[in-house]
């Protein structure tokens, strides 16, 4: 068959099987057993021509509510941001998104280089010395960090606040059983970790604390106190961080984190129904040799001009093969190009205004609700979530918020039993003054 | 390329007082943050990020991609990565606004869209690998083979079976084989390749024992080869109680031609960057889908797509799941890539692609068999892998002629790997390059063969057109600096 993608012509394939010396195509699998050759068509969807795609395609998307053309008041992870125009120009250079990984640095500069910028800004807003190249995403990249503990302590037990999300420590719960690791949750308390629980549960065996900042719930957790239980111990004190709050908050790094992860999906990245986002993992310089995954490091070349290699490559799966510190071989390269472009976009000052305008736009939101009559329920500081109590179910109110073009908050009784009928509300900058306006009156209008 | 030129950190370009962001001013009330926030949240010290302007930032980056050598720059050979033709449509259609912008956690009904494109391609990987049921949820080749393994681990386990802690990889084996037996927590072991290239049986059958778990095997193997005695070798796993293990990173080579599934394997993983058009992004994002066969269904993550009559939803009431293995349902955006991708070829239009993608690296290696050393003679699958034993001997590694490469514009081959064969190079070249290129590409490595014989030095010092010449990679890793530090 013709095919665009095809460029190979009769005639070539014709002269290709004589410098071969085969007569057929079909020689050339001569040696797959007969029984386990394929016969007859696969049973693959029929091909459709470029114009009949665009429609198909766009049907489908059309039959999936946006959040471009609705107001989206749910985040629990996922959140809707502004994203500079100049990101995507950025990323659709193909030099970018078509490159595999800069294994050769001499036509690889432009890529080495950014990822390197990429580590520096991570270092910047998390206030740690190391970060590496990218994470599939937050939630493995926390797991990840649970494994890092548990080798460089030799300790078997990881303690997760339950206020980490849901859907995090359901991953932490999976890569754990891998290695044999022991995972204990403990309570929250007014929407933070219960420090008395968390005190005692702490023991010898323990190898990492995890904890969220900001939380699920949107409230800070204590990290001062949080340092103190964890190091007393011995243990290693691992932080999940929202990267776009760390433009405002104290961060992890200077309150005596030793690992930081998170997501920097707020930056530039399009939520995409969950992925491919981009992970980040960030260490201090004690654990630099034991981070997961690719590390960029600036050097020189021949000639003494400045350059960029993929380095402490001895930690990696393709030179360590079963000895390595992780499995992973992929990074999320082009959206950590992503967020790189974004945070430049927005640069100092605009990471800053971008986060204050979070929590702004949080406390005007919670502000109006409660003056509406709705009960909130945690009274600890906030980025840009926080929980509302409802009369009835989530699912029946964001049913009629829907129909003013408003997607509602998360349904927090999916996961916490003890919150049923709480809604987790996000407010980012995006939300206009209007649109909370309209949010606030019909959750008010419906208590 | 540039001409030689030190291309500055966009920290260096920064002076306080430019922006390039936009944001509306704020139409709330105002709110003093520094009384609103305890102290020990008030961040102190800002973190330095760039200050530039929009123009700036644009030149900053276009020079960085200047630097960079994609597909779409030149020819990409890479063996074991897939490079082939990343297609602009599926870039277009990834963009969609009812793609890219919709939240993982809205109601099932508002994203019914979504689901059907999921529940389509997983269908069309059923087809493609003969297995039985797909999931979407791994982020990556490597993260796919650790699901597939845990889902192993979780069948022995459902069998009382508790002491099968080994996972028998190839010493052709990619790295992250043996990595992710490590990680799910089974101790690898090698098993020998014979002197045709494929797995040695003697071998096998000496390793496999009543604590094998599983074999991980790559069909065509890293070498190119197809694995002929993957029946027998099935038997002999399957027989000790074992799993057999399908690393679909070489799917590209027998699409249409041969299943997994038909093979005896077990557990398969895809890499959707690879043969479905990913694209590899500089390093990732990828996809790496698992389809296992019906006894392993239960042990699939969770939540598992289904179909239901007239809607799509999410089941998350799976008691032998494993668990899940990342957040929401996979890297979504490639998956609809890889989709669009499927659609535009068809059943036929796959099956032409594994016959072209074989035909391609024939062709090369019958054109560069006499200037280097063959290690295997069979026809090879999607790659293969010739050794520069004969150059080393004149003093020209390996290294060197892909260095060599990179002055005619070439990204070059994978190089050293796989582990069992002296100075290697190991070729792909994929079904969507031309005739024309593959004959250019051939002719310039059979004139580095010549350079070595009548001018190693040009080999050995290349690159000579590169922005950069060869880094010293020892003192970055010596003394490693890994982010800027203003002076």
């Amino acid at each position: 068959m013709k095919h665009r993608y095809l460029p190979t012509t009769e005639q070539d394939k014709k002269e290709m099987l004589e410098t071969i010396g085969v007569n057929s195509i079909e020689e050339l699998f001569a040696d797959i057993p007969e029984s386990v050759r394929f016969k007859g068509d696969l049973q693959v969807e029929k091909q459709l021509y470029e114009p009949e795609l665009i429609r198909y395609m766009s049907k489908l998307a059309s039959k999936n509510v946006n959040t471009i053309e609705n107001a989206s008041f749910l985040g629990a992870g996922v959140y809707d941001h502004a994203i500079p125009s100049v990101v995507d120009h950025v990323i659709r250079r193909s030099e970018f998104y078509t490159a595999y990984t800069p294994y050769q640095p001499e036509i690889s500069q432009g890529e080495l280089q950014a990822i390197f910028e990429f580590q520096t800004m991570i270092c910047e807003l998390t206030g740690m010395d190391v970060a590496n190249s990218s994470m599939y995403d937050g939630p493995t990249a926390l797991a990840e960090a649970g494994l890092l503990s548990a080798g460089q302590t030799k300790k078997k037990k990881i303690i997760v606040s339950k206020s980490v999300h849901p859907e995090a420590r359901a991953v932490i719960d999976t890569y754990s059983k891998g290695q044999h690791l022991h995972v204990v949750e403990v309570d929250s308390v007014n929407g933070v970790t219960d420090l008395e629980k968390l005190k005692e549960e702490m023991d010898d065996e323990t190898a990492c604390v995890m904890v969220q900042y900001p939380n699920f719930f949107g409230q800070l957790e204590p990290l001062p106190e949080l340092e103190k239980i964890v190091h007393e111990y011995k243990s290693m004190f691992v932080v999940s961080s929202n990267p776009l709050a760390l433009g405002r908050l104290t961060p992890p790094g200077e309150l005596g984190a030793d690992i930081v992860v998170g997501d920097c999906q707020p930056f530039g990245i399009p939520a995409q129904f969950g992925g491919p986002h981009c992970g980040y993992f960030a260490v201090t310089k004690k654990l630099m040799r034991k981070v997961p995954g690719r590390l960029v490091g600036e050097t020189k070349d021949e000639e003494g001009q400045r350059g960029f290699v993929l380095t402490l490559q001895a930690r990696e799966q393709h030179i360590r093969r079963d000895k390595a510190t992780s499995n992973i071989c992929s990074n999320q390269a082009l959206n950590a190009l992503a967020s790189s472009v974004a945070m430049s976009a927005l640069g100092k000052e605009g990471v800053r205004k971008m986060a204050e305008q979070n929590i702004k736009k949080a406390h005007y939101a919670k502000t109006q609700l409660e003056k509406a009559g709705v009960a909130t329920v945690f009274d600890g500081v906030y980025f840009n979530e926080f929980v509302v109590k409802l009369n009835g179910s989530v699912k029946e109110l964001n049913k009629k918020l829907l129909t003013k073009g408003i997607i509602g908050g998360y349904d927090l009784g999916r996961d916490y039993p003890e919150y049923e009928n709480h809604m987790l509300v996000a407010v980012t900058e995006n939300r206009t003054k209007e649109e909370i306006d309209t949010f606030v009156k019909e959750v008010g209008g419906a208590q | 390329m540039n001409t030689n030129q030190d291309q500055s950190l966009i920290f260096e370009l920064s002076e306080p007082g430019r922006i390039s962001y936009s944001l509306p001013e704020l139409d709330v009330p105002e709110l003093d943050l520094n009384e609103w926030l305890p102290e020990e949240f008030n961040r102190q010290n800002e973190p330095e990020l760039p200050e530039v302007s929009e123009l700036q930032l644009i030149r900053h980056y276009t020079a960085l991609s200047k630097r960079n050598h994609g597909v779409d720059s030149g020819f990409y050979p890479l063996g074991s990565c897939t490079m082939k033709y990343n297609p602009k449509i599926n870039e277009d259609v990834a963009r969609y606004p009812g793609f890219a912008f919709i939240h993982p956690l809205q109601e099932e009904d508002t994203v019914q869209g979504a689901l059907e494109m999921m529940y389509n391609l997983q269908q069309n990987l059923v087809a493609v690998t003969g297995m039985d049921e797909v999931t979407l949820q791994p982020a990556a080749g490597a993260h796919g083979e650790w699901t597939g393994l845990m889902m192993i681990r979780a069948y022995h386990e459902a069998n009382g079976d508790f002491n099968r802690t080994k996972v028998i990889v190839p010493d052709s084996a990619h790295g992250t084989n043996p990595a992710s037996a490590t990680v799910a927590g089974f101790e690898a072991v090698t098993v020998k390749s014979n002197e045709k290239g494929i797995v040695d049986l003697e071998d096998l059958k000496r390793v496999v024992d009543e604590d094998t778990a599983a074999l991980m095997l790559t069909n065509p193997n890293t070498l190119g080869l197809f694995e002929e005695d993957i029946i027998e070798m099935a038997q002999i796993i399957h027989s000790a109680g074992g799993k057999l293990y399908y690393d679909g990173a070489n799917m590209n080579a027998i699409m249409g031609a041969a299943r997994p599934g038909d093979m005896g394997f077990d557990v398969v993983h895809l890499n959707l960057h690879k043969t479905f058009t990913g694209p590899h992004g500089g390093g990732g994002p990828g996809s790496g889908p698992v389809g296992v066969k019906a006894d392993l269904v239960p042990y699939l993550p969770k939540p598992v797509l289904v179909k239901e009559e007239d809607a799509y939803r999410f089941d998350y009431d799976r008691p032998d799941s494993i668990g899940r293995v990342k957040p929401y349902y996979g890297n979504f955006g490639i998956n609809v890539r890889a989709y669009t991708y499927i659609r535009t070829m068809g059943p036929e239009g796959l099956k032409q692609v594994s016959e072209n993608a074989v035909l391609n690296a024939n062709y090369m290696m019958r054109r560069l068999q006499d200037a280097f050393v063959l290690p295997y003679t069979q026809h090879c699958k999607h790659e293969f892998v010739i050794s520069g034993k004969k150059q080393k001997k004149l003093g020209v590694r390996t290294l060197d002629m892909a260095k060599r490469l990179l002055d005619f514009g070439y990204h070059p081959p994978t190089i050293y790997f796989p582990i069992n064969v002296e100075e290697c190079m190991m070729i792909e070249p994929t079904e969507t390059e031309s005739k024309e290129t593959l004959d250019e590409f051939c002719d310039r490595l059979l004139q580095i063969a010549k350079e070595a014989e009548e001018n190693p030095e040009i080999v050995q010092e290349a690159p000579h057109t590169t922005v950069i010449k060869r880094l010293d990679e020892t003192t970055a890793a010596r003394k490693p600096i890994l982010r800027y530090q203003k002076a």
